[in-house]
């Protein structure tokens, strides 16, 4: 076996960098993107490489035999997941991020230290810290998985004095953080980092369950950015300055989707952290309480009619879209369209979905050329011009009175604005309220007509008449 | 139940009163639709294709009233026809209550349950079941149509090789539903439109369809009455108002009038004057021919020439356009009834705590039920008070020195942290904030429609943790071995899978 010695790791590990840089330099297009990735494994590879040659000196079986099971898993996982629960997986893999920054600062903890004084100090502190992110990261993210897999509910929990519990949580958490340092420098220790890893996975569960389900995007991008941190609070502890790299790139990205998903709902980060979105938090919600008007159901084959003759559709999908799995479907009737001319479209919102670019990733799966797929900025002018809209299991995202209501609770939100087309159909299994539990006044509109019922099956009729 | 579609019996009545795409849906609901033989010959639906659409075509007319629970007709019933009603038959129709009381007398009398289509309150709930909308938009359009026929020049303008066509000039009053959509017809079909009306809220409506609205020069005066239909205005209104109308009578070649009050004779608007006054060619088409005419001089029911004017007062025009009127017509009753079959189960309820269905039924059980008491909304929306005080925009001005302050404490922070710590972790922390900064820059660049691929390939290269695990894994320590090795096996999972899952998803966006 040759030498691998520290400067050929550092140089390794300096080429693995600027390969993360660049897979998600790469992400800018979709032309780009698959080269990016290649970068992105071919740095990881790297990466490994070095480390098991360079630093690795006994127990390489228990090594191979635990990078090949778990990648097994891995591929497995990534091969049969369907394209709606990627929310899912994306949560469950970032809940093991955070554990093994949990694993790692305790094994680190518990190895034997070379240090001493203020460095001690700061290394017991960067040990600390790096457990916390993991542990809030580990549990947060399985709290989420749960709720985005529908095995917990999407509805918020929201404990009395949540607010002030947080705020016990976190004071907790610095004392024994006090605690950890003075007696790590003693020689123990390990109570400390044990009662505030418990702490900590408490916090992270309490944080994801008091959030509603629509916010789900902010919370996957943050407990995105998270998993960064803790990667970078380990990096520092092991001094590592490719941990703290990566950890970073990572950390920045999950903190710009959070704020991109925030400012696409015009609510403050803070709020979605704090929870309890779409219980009526604010002003009383007067849900279908004041007669709105009549609204008008339309059938599938008049819908089918309608699109048939228009020259421009928009097609505005919503989380209802994955729920009912019609991407293909819609892919089918859109191919149908386009080849009589109608120009067909797709108007995405940030935050339709679980995850922030969820849409694209379905219609990209049913094979809808990306070319045709807008985000909302692009064209939400366009409207006065389309002759039919079609939302297909959207709510809030489409809701007129985000503009009309400033004081509503989600008033200022930008919207998909298809009401100032000809027609609008909304696809929807019944008149109930979307997340944010606000009556739409979309669905009253004059030129607003409802189909009601599964989007699979109706646009399967709607599909079939065409 | 059983649904009876008889054959209209009036005199050159073409409409029938549901057509086979209709009854279809009738019998989803559960009914049993029986029509009469020919019911709908006049209007272009064929025995045949009632029988397709699983109806029962029934021969003799008594077979019809007989066997029927519930009876769907568009006239009101002729005296033959009352005479066959029984008690505990719901017959449904146009019954004009307020013009024919002994009819109402009588089906009262025989315990009829009569809705009357006339009668459906204009409330934004019912608007699906107003035939009168229907049929007026019908109305509206016939009129062009009648108007152009007799006509003898294009409707639009055209420059042609032998010289140049002016457009036609079409005024057309009252734009209620049928005078929208004679505005509608004359403007596709190129004429100039102008429009007056009472009601000022008509306007936007009649430039929305880029017609002129003819503003009256005369202090505010709001025509809107009762249910959003007009009311009769004060006589210097109506003075004012003649002035406007003979001087466009000299301008224009086609008037279509619509002007209708309910429950009174329609308003004199058109003298003789006025139409003689008209060029030679010119047509009038008077809508409200049956109630008296808006003109002084339309015939109900004929075309009259008068000084090379032509005056049309049809009062049938829906019925012109019976195909049409028809399948309006049939869908308005399928609302009505499937209002009126909660269960879908082919079972009538008329339920007089609903207000549609209240407002339509004129008598019910013996028991006359015409008036009804006031609706409570009007299809008008509400005079606004005064208008909106324009939002006063406030700008916040964002304090600068929230963030300088900020950055201030930061900047301290960040000098106490460097006079404390030692110099490696110093290096360490510049590269972190380093890299920060070019992820901030390298991730606004990422395209938002591959997000979910960032997420998936971000938690792939996050799991470069592992490298961490691979520094312990040679311990000797047991207990931190096995962690090491546990770590490299979840790492594991996340680095194939993460890269896996995104490779996945790039190979999907393909244009």
């Amino acid at each position: 076996m040759f030498e691998v010695n520290e400067g050929i790791i550092q140089v390794s590990y300096i080429i693995a960098t600027i390969l993360f840089i660049l897979a998600l330099g790469g992400l800018s297009n979709q032309e780009t993107a698959r080269r990016g990735n290649w970068y992105g494994i071919t740095g990881m590879a790297i990466a490994l490489v070095a480390t098991i040659f360079g630093d690795v000196s006994q127990n390489f079986e228990y090594l191979i035999v635990a990078l090949v099971v778990g990648g097994t898993l891995g591929i497995v996982a990534a091969r049969r997941v369907q394209m709606t629960q990627m929310p899912e997986l994306v949560a469950i893999l970032h809940s093991l991020v955070g554990l093994a920054a949990v694993a790692v600062g305790f094994a680190n903890f518990m190895g034997e230290g070379h240090y001493e004084g203020v460095e001690l100090t700061i290394h017991d502190v960067e040990t600390y810290v790096g457990i916390l992110i993991g542990a809030v990261t580990f549990s947060g993210s399985v709290i989420a998985f749960g709720k985005l897999s529908g095995r917990i509910s999407g509805n918020p929990l929201i404990l009395p004095a949540r607010h002030v519990l947080n705020l016990v949580l976190l004071l907790v958490v610095i004392f024994y953080g006090y605690q950890f340092v003075v007696q790590s420098a003693a020689g123990g220790g390990t109570l400390p980092l044990i009662i505030m890893t418990a702490v900590s996975l408490l916090f992270g569960i309490h944080m994801v369950m008091a959030i509603g389900g629509a916010d789900m995007p902010v919370v996957v991008s943050m407990l995105n950015s998270y998993s960064g941190w803790a990667a970078s609070a380990i990096g520092f502890m092991l001094g590592n300055d490719l941990l703290i790299v990566t950890g970073a790139l990572v950390g920045s990205s999950g903190a710009i989707l959070s704020y991109i998903m925030c400012r696409a709902m015009n609510r403050k980060f803070f709020a979605v952290i704090a929870g309890g979105f779409g219980t009526g938090g604010g002003t009383p919600v007067a849900a279908g309480g004041e007669d709105q008007g009549e609204v008008v159901p339309i059938l599938p084959d008049e819908t089918a009619e309608l699109l048939a003759n228009a020259k421009e559709v928009m097609i505005i999908p919503g989380y209802g879209m994955a729920v009912a799995q019609a991407q293909h479907i819609v892919h089918e009737m859109t191919q149908t369209l386009r080849e009589k001319g109608v120009n067909v479209r797709f108007g995405i919102h940030p935050v339709a979905g679980r995850m922030p670019g969820h849409m694209n990733v379905l219609l990209a799966e049913a094979k809808v050329p990306y070319d045709i797929v807008f985000e909302m900025d692009e064209i939400n002018d366009d409207f006065p011009n389309v002759d039919v809209s079609v939302v297909i299991g959207a709510n809030d995202i489409v809701n007129p009175s985000a503009l009309t209501d400033p004081d509503g609770p989600i008033g200022g939100m930008p919207v998909l604005e298809c009401w100032k087309g000809k027609v609008s159909i909304v696809l929807k299994r019944s008149m109930a309220t979307g997340y944010a539990g606000v009556q739409n006044p979309l669905f009253f509109e004059d030129n607003t007509r409802m189909l009601f019922g599964d989007a699979k099956d109706t646009l399967d009729e709607v599909f079939k008449s065409l | 139940m059983r649904i009876g579609v008889p054959r209209e019996i009036y005199a050159g009545e073409k409409r029938v009163a549901t057509t086979p795409d209709v009854a279809a849906q009738l019998i989803k609901m559960g009914f049993e639709v029986s029509v009469e033989s020919n019911a709908g010959a006049a209007a272009n639906y064929s025995d045949a294709a009632y029988e397709a659409a699983g109806c029962n075509v029934v021969a003799t007319t008594e077979e019809i009233w007989d066997g029927s629970e519930i009876i769907l007709k568009v006239r009101g019933p002729e005296p033959e026809e009352t005479g066959r009603l029984k008690s505990g038959q719901t017959l449904i129709s146009f019954l004009w209550p307020a013009q024919n009381p002994e009819l109402l007398q009588q089906l009262t009398d025989q315990g009829v349950t009569a809705l009357a289509m006339d009668s459906v309150p204009r409330i934004s709930r019912a608007q699906k079941m107003d035939a009168l909308s229907s049929m007026a938009n019908i109305a509206g359009y016939r009129a062009v149509v009648e108007a152009a026929q007799h006509f003898g020049r294009f409707f639009t303008g055209q420059i042609t090789a032998a010289g140049k066509v002016p457009p036609a000039k079409v005024l057309v009053i009252g734009a209620g539903v049928a005078g929208l959509a004679a505005i509608g017809a004359a403007k596709s079909m190129g004429a100039i439109v102008r429009s007056f009306d009472t009601r000022p809220e008509v306007k936007e409506q009649i430039e929305s369809m880029d017609a002129e609205f003819l503003m009256l020069d005369f202090e505010d005066e709001d025509g809107t009455g009762e249910g959003g239909y007009a009311k009769v205005m004060s006589d210097e209104f109506i003075k004012a108002e003649m002035a406007l109308f003979a001087e466009q009578a000299k301008d224009v070649d086609i008037i279509i009038t619509t002007a209708l009050i309910p429950g009174r004779p329609a308003p004199r608007l058109i003298t003789a004057e006025m139409v003689d006054s008209m060029k030679d060619g010119s047509v009038i088409v008077d809508l409200a021919a049956e109630q008296g005419g808006n003109c002084e001089l339309t015939e109900p029911e004929k075309v009259v020439i008068r000084n090379g004017v032509t005056l049309i007062g049809y009062t049938d025009l829906p019925s012109r356009l019976a195909a049409q009127s028809s399948q309006l017509y049939a869908t308005n009753l399928r609302h009505i009834l499937t209002e009126m079959t909660p269960e879908k189960d082919g079972q009538i309820v008329v339920d007089m705590e609903d207000e549609a269905i209240r407002g339509a039924t004129v008598c019910k059980d013996g028991e006359t039920t015409w008036p009804p008491p006031a609706p409570k909304l009007s299809a008008a929306p509400p005079k606004a008070a005064a208008p909106e005080p324009a939002p006063v925009v406030v700008e916040k001005k964002r304090s600068v020195a929230g963030p300088i302050i900020g950055m201030v404490l930061a900047g301290l922070a960040l000098l106490g942290l460097g006079s404390v710590a030692p110099p490696s972790f110093m290096a360490h922390f510049t590269v972190f904030v380093l890299a920060c900064f070019v992820g901030y820059m390298v991730i606004w660049n990422v395209t938002a429609a591959l997000h979910t691929p960032l997420m998936s390939v971000t938690n792939a290269i996050s799991s470069i943790i592992v490298i961490g695990a691979l520094l312990q894994i040679s311990s000797d320590n047991e207990l931190v071995k096995w962690i090491a090795v546990g770590t490299v096996g979840i790492t594991a999972i996340n680095i194939f899978g993460g890269f896996a899952v995104t490779r996945r998803m790039l190979e999907m966006f393909r244009r």
